[in-house]
């Protein structure tokens, strides 16, 4: 009886299971709603909200798990060990204005189809002004302390780390401050690499590197 | 080739086609499926785009007739003098890019049962599916000597563009120690931030130019959207400078006003205002209205999977004056409405199932130029249709950091780019 029972609701489980995925929204379908806010295609036209098209999947998926579950490592974990496809997901806890509510929307299924939808458009450099000099002295701190982790001058997706090069100013100015304000997580490596450019530029390194990324067009 | 013209090209191929016994998709099928468009705003701007970019065999065709659009949104950044009126204002150059074909007019009336939209100007255009994006009409009568006419003189500014810039030039030239009236309607309306934001905007002059000046908002409402964000801002900006009045304090809000004596009044009491912005309560424009598709509340109903009216077949209604149940009638609104809508029409046009839809909101409000807060959602359908559900999402936290209002501001600028953006690039 209670066998029987149980596999029934095994059975009426599947059954959810499959008709609910059967049923979801196409990754376009989801992928349209963040278009209003990041730009047609996932470009944004600025000044601050970043491109989010270009980006590696891993990287997308690792970024809307942080926004999801804060800083629930535990539970993210949970998450990456169950779901092979996720296995190289790194997970650093950020902050953020509006992301974090966003992505209570979304399941990590849909998450998913998002980060393979976006990865797949070509990233598209901002046009925005950048100053020369800094940008000179921006580009040689990069290769020294960044170029290691984001290739290509921080413009590869391919590294699964985030493309920077060509991003908004803005956005990328917040992205540091956050980092040495300790609002968001680095990993080891990078916090390393950060410490040894503040050591070696002082408080012009985040400003210079923001201008090097800034001026790749 | 350059002698040949289209006819003789069409023949010469034919001829190929018939002795080598292929089909040719383009000549069997010549009829293309026809949308029409009404209203060159968010919602139809959107729906027309993703129509087109979702089966490029179907003729698009938006009816408008404006020559050019200023966005209700940075409408209020530009009462409160931050903003040039030319920045919220766009042209309908780029359709013809995207293969839509423009039609400078104003739709009258759709007739559902023939499949044609009626234009003012005397053309009848045909459709396979129509998509009726047509916003707002403004129900003057519902308050007491207020009409279009008294709109020249107490402006409503909720349609931007003259009225937008009526109240700018009101507030430029008023004197400093005068009265500043927002009179905001009951549920539903535009934009439920929008009274509020603009109270920010207009202190935000006033605090500048007319430290002395006090503004009043007297509501229909006892509660408002983003209220607990609204009134903390404009404490921590403005002091004491905006005062906010609850519908239950005044019997519901200003019922009458007086363009001659420029006074506004409640049931119980009566102000003398320098400038009165006097939002009345709405319902779907007059072409919605007039072509049977709104219920008697004044809106659209419609199935919230596809947006097809529920009064009429093969038309579909999104943006302001439909009634998308549990989402709030906004610009963002608009656009994931017209998003959902462009892919059933494409999809039910194709002989296919509409598929499942997802939505979202975002929507900001600028309280001082460092200072932004917003409210967003994801939303799926519910199961039985009754409801577009809120899945996540929320407002801004109170008492959040300097920086991060800041960076709220630069973000709602970003909204306001990748929007125009998604609607005129």
């Amino acid at each position: 009886m209670v066998t029987k029972f149980s596999l029934v609701i095994l059975l009426l489980s599947i059954l959810c299971i499959s008709s609910a995925s059967a049923e979801g929204a196409s990754a376009s379908m989801l992928a349209d709603t963040c278009l209003g806010c990041h730009g047609p295609d996932g470009i944004s036209q600025g000044p601050a909200t970043p491109t989010i098209s270009g980006m590696s999947e891993l990287y997308i998926i690792g970024a809307m798990l942080a926004y999801k579950f804060g800083d629930d490592e535990d539970k993210v974990d949970e998450i990456i060990e169950a779901d092979e496809d996720l296995i190289d997901v790194e997970y650093f806890a950020r902050s953020s204005t509006v992301m974090d509510r966003i992505a209570q929307g979304y399941s990590v299924a849909e998450i998913k189809l998002l980060a393979k939808h976006f990865a797949e458009i070509p990233f598209e450099n901002a046009e925005q002004p950048a100053n020369a000099d800094q940008a000179k002295a921006g580009a040689a701190l990069h290769e020294t302390h960044c170029e290691k982790c984001h290739e290509n001058g921080g413009s590869s997706a391919e590294d699964d780390a985030g493309v920077l090069a060509g991003q908004w100013a803005p956005f990328l100015k917040y992205t540091l401050d956050d980092y040495n304000s300790g609002d968001r997580e680095m990993p080891k490596k990078m916090k390393k690499q950060m410490q040894e450019a503040h050591e070696s530029a002082g408080d012009d390194a985040m400003r210079d590197l923001i201008q090097f990324y800034a001026s790749q067009q | 080739m350059t002698n040949l013209n289209r006819r003789s090209f069409l023949k010469a191929t034919s001829g190929a086609i018939a002795t080598s016994g292929l089909s040719f998709p383009f000549i069997a099928n010549a009829k293309n499926k026809r949308v029409v468009v009404v209203g060159g705003g968010v919602g139809g701007l959107i729906a027309a785009k993703y129509i087109a970019k979702g089966d490029s065999s179907i003729e698009v065709t938006i009816v408008e007739p404006k020559a050019h659009h200023h966005t209700c949104f940075m409408s209020n950044e530009v009462i409160g003098g931050d903003r040039d009126i030319s920045t919220i204002k766009f042209g309908y150059d780029n359709l013809a890019s995207h293969g839509i074909k423009l039609v400078q007019d104003k739709a009258t009336m759709i007739d559902a049962e023939a499949h044609k939209v009626m234009t003012a100007g005397g053309t009848t255009l045909e459709y396979d599916r129509c998509v009726v994006s047509p916003g707002i009409s403004l129900k003057f009568s519902a308050i007491e000597g207020y009409s279009e006419e008294a709109a020249e003189i107490m402006p409503h500014s909720w349609i931007a563009g003259k009225q937008t810039a009526l109240l700018r030039s009101q507030l430029e030239s008023m004197d400093d120690g005068g009265l500043v009236v927002i009179a905001p309607p009951q549920n539903p309306f535009r934009c439920p931030p929008g009274p509020y934001e603009r109270a920010a905007q207009i202190a935000h002059h006033l605090k500048q130019n007319k430290p002395k000046s006090k503004l009043l908002i007297i509501d229909a409402k006892d509660k408002f959207s983003k209220q607990g964000l609204f009134m903390q801002g404009y404490k921590d900006v403005y002091g004491e400078m905006i005062e906010w009045v609850a519908g239950a304090d005044t019997g519901g809000g200003i019922k009458s006003v007086d363009t001659k004596t420029m006074t506004v009044s409640t049931d119980f009491d009566e102000h003398k205002v320098a400038v009165a912005n006097i939002i009345p309560p709405q319902q779907a424009a007059k072409v919605a209205q007039d072509s049977g598709l709104a219920d008697d509340s004044g809106w659209c109903p419609v199935d919230l999977g596809t947006f097809e009216s529920k009064q009429h077949k093969d038309i579909h209604v999104i943006g302001d004056a439909s009634i998308a149940k549990g989402m709030p009638k906004s610009g963002f609104a608009a656009g994931t409405q017209a998003k959902v809508c462009a892919a059933s029409v494409v999809s039910l046009l194709q002989g296919k199932d509409a598929p499942t839809a997802s939505y979202a909101n975002a929507c900001y409000s600028l309280i001082a130029p460092d200072y932004g807060i917003s409210v967003v959602a994801v939303y799926a359908l519910a199961e039985d249709r009754s409801e577009i559900k809120k899945l996540g999402g929320g407002l801004t936290p109170m008492d959040a950091t300097a920086e991060a209002r800041a960076r709220e501001v630069q973000y709602a600028y970003s909204w306001f780019n990748n929007m125009t953006a998604e609607m005129f690039g």
